[in-house]
């Protein structure tokens, strides 16, 4: 079973199928974001339903394109024997 | 019945034996202490054992309470998890390393007072060292020692510390530091700080442990740093600094690990990141916070093993280790991809997985306190966590493009290694309740409400959306990342070219004038230095001379000779040292 799981995630054949279950699970997320109860709200944040898949979303982007601009831009990338 | 056996000695003394014992014996024994140092630390009742006094000081060999229970019993289950994933080597090195690597990490835990705990944390930085001297070659050798070198020189801080704390609190009772942080107090929390891998002392961490052996780098994941929580724990709970450099610590490993080409590099970026964390909670330090802080480092210790041996899993098949090199290999080691991603659900802290309950634990308590920053920087870094370790890594290493590798599952004793870490990172997650008991404050926290469910779900998802859009932009690339180690590994260089060059030519131009000018003056200066020479210097300078000259030629030896050897002695050293020291004070 195990090998059937993990075949799914890396067999081209299931990509249609990989694709559609993806979306749909995001989809289901934020509904369920709207759905549940909140009724211990700190932040502003808290209050706000689907402020969590933003959050990730914005946070992954930033994530990559920033280091990225370090590494490239500010330097932090060298070639492999540059310590040799 | 004895009501304490000391888990430090079973594991130190219990090294002794192992080169001795052959075969199917060996591997028995091997399993067998740590089972029975889970056994001694289960059945601890918390109190003071070996007391005593040494050079005019108060020792105190083992102070027992809930903190150090809790990472007695990780660390303890850990090493089991360690000796069964390293049980095919066939060379004894490594494993009475790591014997008294996980015995020293123990003592630590243990430590009543500065002297016992300074002890074990230099023998565990030598017993360490050896698990990246053993992998051999000339990187892994060049990194084992720069690894032993920052290590001395953060031991060297932690004893100045502790004298200086010492003379000042007139005690060496290890406890929380109060009052005003004099200069001692620095100096400790700098030595504590640096096992910690605090940027921008964390780069020993990302230099060394990639380069250690397969089953070493799994040990190593799982116990300098984690002894270094406990201390700061112990130590420096509520100190403001700490909240502030623990939530830039988890943000600056996220980021380098998006350069990170090298599998286990990468994964020990992430080591950084998750301590910060734990560093924050203790920063933090209400009770909470410090429940959550330790209950992640519980977590943190098995799900980082599980990633580090699925990780060495792949290296050990393919011999490969960077992620331009690697990937297709699904279709050999299905079994070793689902339990590394066990460990990658467990580290993003997916519902059911031990993350979920831990992390979550810190994050809340940042919130209680009113801290949104820290809370948005852990959460963004959450998100990093899940980018890398559960999207990128295994996107690249076992999916994604083939690279027609040959590749088989690895040996049994590793997966079934993996596999104890694996069901132990699942069991935490749906069932927190015995870890929240052995936490040191009772806990009032509830990770599975409805809104924490959708909002990691949606964060964690959403991620994986952003990594899916992007993906082109994270191809790994043939680089390598320059870190603070930059200084000394370049400043090495700057100051032989220093010492080469200009200097030589200065000593030239100099015994020149010397010669002519100088020399009569000289000659005065020098009869007026004898004199004060004589009267008080000349003893503290022989004595100074005399420690060089031995640490220098001990240096030479391991310059030249066979590297291994000479540490496989010093460990020898070490476990004699203790032994000692142990059976004459307890």
């Amino acid at each position: 079973m195990i090998k059937q799981i993990v075949d799914f995630f890396g067999d081209e054949g299931y990509a249609r199928s990989r694709r559609r279950l993806f979306y749909l699970v995001l989809v289901l997320i934020v509904v369920a974001d709207f759905l549940v109860p909140r009724e211990h709200a700190e932040y502003l944040w808290d209050r706000l339903p689907g402020w969590s898949a933003v959050y990730g979303f914005g946070s992954c982007v930033l994530l990559i394109f920033v280091s990225k601009f370090l590494g490239h831009q500010g330097g932090l990338m060298r070639r492999e024997d540059y310590y040799d | 019945m004895i009501d304490f056996v000391h888990p430090a000695l079973l594991f130190i003394l219990g090294a002794v034996p192992i080169p001795f014992l052959k075969g199917s014996v060996r591997k028995a024994y091997l399993v067998l202490v740590p089972a029975l140092a889970i056994v001694a630390v289960l059945a601890m009742e918390p109190g003071n054992y070996g007391a005593g006094r040494f050079i005019g000081q108060e020792i105190l060999l083992a102070k027992v309470d809930k903190l150090s229970i809790v990472f007695a019993t990780v660390f303890s289950v850990m090493a089991l998890i360690g000796m069964v994933y390293a049980l095919h080597l066939t060379r004894a090195g490594q494993h009475v390393a790591a014997f008294v690597y996980v015995g020293s990490a123990l003592g630590v835990v243990f430590a009543g007072d500065y002297l016992t705990l300074y002890l074990f944390w230099e023998s565990m930085a030598f017993a360490s060292a050896y698990l990246v001297f053993a992998q051999g070659g000339k990187r892994a050798i060049g990194a084992a020692f720069r690894y032993l070198m920052v290590h001395i020189t953060g031991g060297v801080a932690l004893l100045g510390g502790i004298v200086l704390h010492g003379l000042a609190a007139s005690s060496l009772l290890f406890g929380p530091i109060a009052g005003a942080m004099d200069t001692g107090a620095y100096l400790i929390l700098v030595g504590f700080l640096l096992n910690a891998a605090v940027p921008p002392l964390n780069a020993w961490l990302t230099d060394a442990y990639p380069e250690a052996t397969v089953t070493g780098a799994v040990f190593m994941s799982a116990f300098t740093t984690k002894t270094a929580v406990y201390v700061l724990a112990r130590a420096f709970p509520g100190m403001e600094l700490l909240v502030w450099l623990g939530a830039a610590m988890a943000l600056y490993g996220v980021i380098y690990a998006v350069l990170e080409n090298d599998c286990r590099r990468l994964l020990a970026y992430h080591i950084v990141s998750q301590v910060g964390y734990m560093v924050a909670g203790i920063g933090i330090g209400t009770e909470m916070a410090v429940n959550g802080a330790t209950s992640h480092a519980f977590a943190h210790i098995l799900y980082k093993a599980l990633l580090f041996m699925g990780a060495g899993a792949v290296i050990e098949v393919t011999g490969r280790r960077k992620l331009t090199e690697l990937g297709g290999l699904y279709k050999a080691m299905p079994l070793t991809v689902a339990l590394y991603m066990v460990g990658a659900f467990a580290i993003s802290a997916f519902p059911f997985f031990s993350g979920f309950v831990t992390k979550s634990m810190v994050i809340a308590a940042a919130g209680q306190d009113h801290r949104a920053l820290v809370v948005l920087a852990l959460t963004m870094a959450s998100s990093g966590t899940f980018l890398h370790t559960g999207l990128k890594l295994p996107y690249y290493m076992f999916f994604g493009p083939d690279r027609k590798l040959e590749a088989r599952e690895p040996p049994r004793n590793m997966l079934v290694a993996m596999g104890i870490a694996a069901v132990l990172c699942i069991a935490i997650g749906v069932f927190p309740g015995p870890l929240y008991a052995l936490l040191p404050y009772p806990v009032v926290f509830e990770p599975y409400t409805g809104a924490h469910v959708a909002e990691s779900l949606g964060l964690l998802m959403f991620t994986a959306l952003g990594f899916v859009l992007f993906l082109r932009a994270l191809d790994p690339e043939n680089t390598i990342s320059i870190d603070t180690d930059w200084f000394y590994r370049k400043g090495a260089r700057a100051f032989l070219w220093l010492a080469e060059k200009p200097l030589a030519r200065y000593e030239k131009a100099v015994s020149n004038v010397s010669d002519t000018v100088a020399l009569p003056l000289l000659h005065g200066t020098a009869h007026a230095g004898l004199r004060a020479d004589l009267n008080g210097v000349d003893a503290a300078v022989n004595g100074l001379a005399r420690a060089i000259l031995v640490g220098g030629g001990a240096l030479r030896r391991l310059q030249t000779g066979v590297v291994t050897h000479y540490a496989l002695a010093m460990i020898a050293g070490v476990i004699a040292a203790i032994a000692v020291f142990t059976v004459v004070w307890q």
